[in-house]
């Protein structure tokens, strides 16, 4: 019996290790579709940022009771975790809290701790749940919030609920047993779990392990399962916001990167030094800005799968708090489930496209490049690099701006001022003082 | 040419051997716009009264490019800068000052790139410098009494970290200083941003630069001061909108430091 339930742990953990492995390469590969680029920064300044806003959550903490109740969660997973891996190594070995006998007097006090943060992340996470279905908080409600975004989001949270309460119930059953039976290692009375002890005491001793297994089976496969739902999520943040904000932008916000395709194509038309390397070593140009995710960057991609769709770009943002169609969010969004499929259907050419595919013109027309949900983004996503490289495609490739930008080219062009004011005026302020 | 007023140009100082220690960058609003012109006027006016060597490009001056980058033209931006390098390069410029913040931005982050390196200041950091060596001091009493709320603008504060230095120069009027609900790093746009001030907004529930007066309003502030033009446009516009230029005034930080100068 012993070693039946060893064999299946085994193979339970060797089919969900192989399905995140395979959903691992296919998250990858979306993610690869982006154009490489060398990181930006020095080594010591990535990883400062990375220690600040992902380990830190240091932007996170502009909105204080949402910082704090993810804090809990966020630390209460990181810790709990420790306890899986004892888990495992029970699973595989058919020991019973391994660890104990190591830790001795540590152990319960450690015990306590894991109940006290379990506790945090259940409390923490049914506030989460009324803010999103109760209290209606706005950005969860968006457009883009329909259908499968919205129950992604509940059922995150229900699991990591239910995750919770069957550690806590585990652990009650757990202590009844050890009075009963030497197999289970005393851990003495733990503070939240010894609570509901009355309740189950009047159980039999056959009744009290079928609840400690099941607890404990439940909660080893919920976490596998939970791991693996996270990459069909959008809650893959957990790991990638530490990569993601690694290969942060340093450039003060205001900066928007530069073309060196056109800035070779540009000197040679005015014949200024630097031209010459392009006839010499004649570089293939692509296409000038995007039309679709292959156009994007491997960080612009990263973002895509960073996010969790928390809203705070989107709230911010000047166009969708006045009614526009734009929303930050939604431009992350689209870029990840544009990249979904071209993996998943392994589409190499086709009509369709992350532009107007997926993306509305009207959409990124919008944008007044205000930076306000760059600012925004706990994980340091910029939704706005991805707008100005669509905008740069219609500008460059199609000539298709809104006829109001054209005209305001023109006049860059003839007048170089974006207005229709002859260029023999520019200087007739300093004449009429008054 | 100027009465009162000393504008040289670069063309006459370099002609004269003179050397020149601060371009005052002046952008097209500042040029043509006939609101913004004020502005420009009464920053030669805070130039002089300081005694600065400085000079402007005049019929020399072209658009930085920044409205064709945002809307995605990056050819056209690309033109306006080599061709504006050549010839900040040609009077070796070292030091720009700007009344505009996307000029600033332009010249200070993304000139480098092209070849073009500069020492580019936002007017209201010069203000505050010039503030802080003595160069020119407020009488104060002229704003006693008045409330003023300070828009920030995009390219000025998240753009570029700069939100302490405009208001810093209007702590030095005497008047109230008040916050809108969102300011620094959570200032709402005024709407003009991305080429957005060249074109009709898309479809929406209202306009961008009501809202943002309406924020500003809310707060009591008979001046609602900013140091942009796009800005100044969209938000003088709202309160047109709401009828209230007689309570209401917007004005550069400029234009309030040169009322009340000593």
């Amino acid at each position: 019996m012993q070693h039946i339930s060893q064999i299946v742990f085994i193979i339970t953990l060797g089919v969900f290790g192989f399905l995140a492995y395979k959903r691992v390469s296919f998250l990858r590969n979306c993610i690869n579709l982006g154009k490489k680029e060398l990181p930006a920064g020095s080594k010591a300044q990535r990883l400062k940022e990375m220690i600040f806003i992902a380990f830190g959550q240091k932007k996170m903490f502009k909105k204080p009771l949402a910082a704090l109740l993810h804090f809990f969660v966020y630390f209460g997973f990181l810790i709990i975790n420790i306890e899986v891996l004892e888990f495992i190594i029970d699973g595989i070995t058919g020991h019973h809290r391994v660890f104990a006998p190591f830790l001795g007097k540590l152990y319960p006090v450690l015990m306590n701790i894991f109940e006290l943060l379990a506790l945090a992340v259940m409390v923490s996470c049914l506030i989460f749940l009324s803010r999103r279905n109760i209290l209606k908080i706005k950005r969860f409600w968006s457009a883009e919030m329909q259908s499968w975004p919205r129950l992604d989001a509940n059922l995150i949270l229900v699991i990591e609920v239910l995750l919770m309460l069957a550690i806590i119930h585990m652990n009650t059953a757990d202590q009844i047993l050890q009075e009963r039976n030497t197999h289970y290692t005393a851990t003495g009375k733990l503070w939240i779990s010894s609570l509901m002890i009355p309740a189950f005491t009047a159980l039999d001793t056959g009744t009290l392990i079928f609840i400690e297994r099941f607890a404990w089976w439940f909660h080893i496969i919920g976490i596998l399962g939970f791991a693996t739902y996270v990459t069909y999520s959008k809650h893959l943040h957990i790991f990638l916001a530490f990569p993601n904000t690694y290969y942060s932008r340093f450039r003060p916000k205001g900066h928007l990167n530069n073309m060196p395709d056109v800035t070779r194509e540009v000197s040679s038309m005015l014949g200024l030094p630097g031209a010459t390397a392009t006839t010499e070593n004649p570089v293939e140009i692509g296409r000038f800005g995007a039309k679709d995710v292959h156009d994007l960057t491997v960080k612009n991609m990263m973002e895509a799968f960073s996010c969790t769709e928390c809203g705070r770009c989107t709230a911010e943002c000047p166009a969708n708090l006045t009614g526009r169609k734009l929303s930050p969010r939604a431009i992350m969004m689209a870029t990840r489930d544009r990249a979904e499929e071209i993996i998943k259907n392994k589409i190499e050419n086709e009509e369709k496209s992350l532009l107007d595919g997926y993306i509305s013109r009207e959409e990124i027309n919008a944008c007044t490049t205000c930076n306000a949900c760059v600012e925004a983004c706990p994980v340091n996503i910029s939704p706005l690099e991805i707008i100005m490289q669509l905008r740069r495609y219609i500008a460059m490739e199609e000539s298709g701006s809104p006829a109001a930008w054209n005209v305001m080219f023109q006049n860059i062009e003839t007048n170089f001022a974006p207005w229709k004011f002859s260029a023999s005026d520019r200087f007739t302020w300093a004449e009429n003082q008054e | 040419m100027a009465k009162d007023m000393n504008i040289p140009t670069m063309a006459e100082k370099t002609g004269k051997g003179e050397p020149v220690e601060v371009l005052f960058w002046v952008g097209c609003a500042g040029s043509f716009d006939d609101r913004y012109k004020s502005v420009t006027l009464d920053m030669v006016k805070i130039l002089n009264h300081a005694k600065i060597n400085f000079a402007v490009l005049g019929p020399e001056e072209t658009c930085t490019g920044d409205p064709a980058r945002r809307a995605g033209n990056e050819f056209l931006f690309q033109m306006q800068a080599m061709a504006n390098i050549q010839v900040l390069n040609g009077y070796e410029v070292h030091k720009i000052v700007t009344t505009c913040p996307h000029c600033f931005n332009t010249l200070k982050n993304e000139y480098p790139e092209l070849g073009g390196n500069y020492e580019v200041i936002h007017h209201s950091t010069y203000i505050q410098q010039l503030l802080d060596e003595g160069k020119i001091s407020v009488e104060g009493g002229f704003f006693k009494g008045k409330k003023i709320t300070y828009h920030d603008p995009c390219y000025l504060g998240r753009g570029n970290n700069i939100y302490e230095a405009p208001r810093r120069v209007l702590e030095a009027l005497d008047a109230g200083l008040v916050e809108m609900k969102n300011c620094k790093t959570k200032g709402l746009c005024c709407g003009a941003g991305g080429a957005q001030l060249f074109k009709e907004p898309e479809k929406g529930d209202e306009d961008i630069n009501i809202h943002r007066t309406e924020e500003a309003v809310n707060t009591g502030a008979n001046i609602i001061a900013t140091g942009c033009p796009f800005c100044l446009t969209m938000l003088s516009d709202g309160i047109k909108n709401k009828e209230l230029e007689n309570n209401v005034e917007v004005k550069d930080i400029s234009e309030l430091i040169i009322k009340d100068i000593k």
